[in-house]
């Protein structure tokens, strides 16, 4: 029951990358080129993402504990550090070059594109590498 | 060129949200696909069975919509394969090292104002932005 749950929140998910159009790499490109093609499209996939999210977060973290779990699993950093940026700016640059986030990727995997199942096999393999060498 | 899609970008902006807030009120998760998916590699989580579902049905979402409406996204990549592996892995390295990417800082840890995240989603569109000025207008392509 809750696998199927899970399921349908990724099908959620997925839907909302499809029809925001993040599962394009064109047409993200397209909204960091203001200086060229831009596409503002995506401002209003984030804008009305963190709208919602905002709102719904506010009541459902007012609640003692999720659903299906005992506690709510929130990230315990939190002050800013140098893994934080020098990650963030480098997830960046792999963005730029490729037009795939890794939530953009996921469901492109479902219109069995190749690009999208190469890009997704080298960032397995970038995330891999990184989770094993830090863990020393 | 791609066409500026408002409607269709708030619906999925909305559905993203949508999705986030469930998974918060019923299993108390950040929907942040980078932390889901490097959960799933070795050494894996003990709680990848929801993970793989979740991103099982992101991966069905297209065929789904495909298969009831007949309307197919549009999707065009015009970076060469060996850039794409180059973007893959930096991509990768980023969100592990930076604990995140667009979905989990961008979306779920700006809506609960996380200093992190709002601090790690204006460097990630900063580096984005100069990247793909860098690669359009100063080197003219891939």
């Amino acid at each position: 029951m809750r696998l199927v749950t899970a399921l349908f929140l990724g099908l959620i998910f997925g839907a909302g990358i499809t029809f925001g159009g993040m599962i394009n790499p064109a047409k993200v490109l397209n909204f960091f080129d203001i200086a060229g093609t831009w596409d503002p499209s995506l401002a209003l996939v984030m804008g009305a993402a963190l709208v919602v999210t905002g709102l719904g977060y506010h009541f459902v973290l007012r609640r003692p504990a999720p659903v299906f779990e005992a506690e709510f699993h929130l990230p315990q950093k939190r002050s800013p550090d140098p893994a934080l940026i020098g990650g963030a700016v480098l997830f960046g640059i792999g963005w730029g070059i490729a037009g795939f986030c890794p939530g953009g990727a996921i469901p492109a995997l479902g219109l069995g594109e190749g690009k999208a199942f190469l890009f997704i096999a080298s960032m397995l393999a970038g995330i891999w590498a990184t989770k094993l060498l830090r863990r020393g | 060129m791609t066409e500026f899609t408002p409607g269709l970008s708030l619906l999925g902006g909305a559905l993203i949200g949508l999705a986030a807030v469930l998974l918060m009120a019923l299993y108390g998760r950040i929907a942040g696909m980078s932390g889901m998916i490097q959960g799933l590699l070795p050494p894996v989580a003990k709680d990848w069975r929801w993970r793989a579902a979740f991103l099982a049905g992101a991966v069905l979402a297209p065929v789904g919509i495909t298969a009831i409406s007949g309307w197919r996204p549009e999707f065009t990549s015009d970076t060469p394969a060996l850039w794409l592996v180059v973007g893959g892995i930096i991509t990768g390295v980023g969100v592990q090292l930076g604990s995140g990417c667009s979905s989990g800082h961008g979306v779920c840890g700006m809506a609960r104002l996380s200093k992190r995240s709002i601090l790690a989603t204006l460097c990630f569109m900063a580096s984005t932005g100069v990247t793909v000025y860098v690669i359009r207008h100063l080197i003219g392509g891939l």
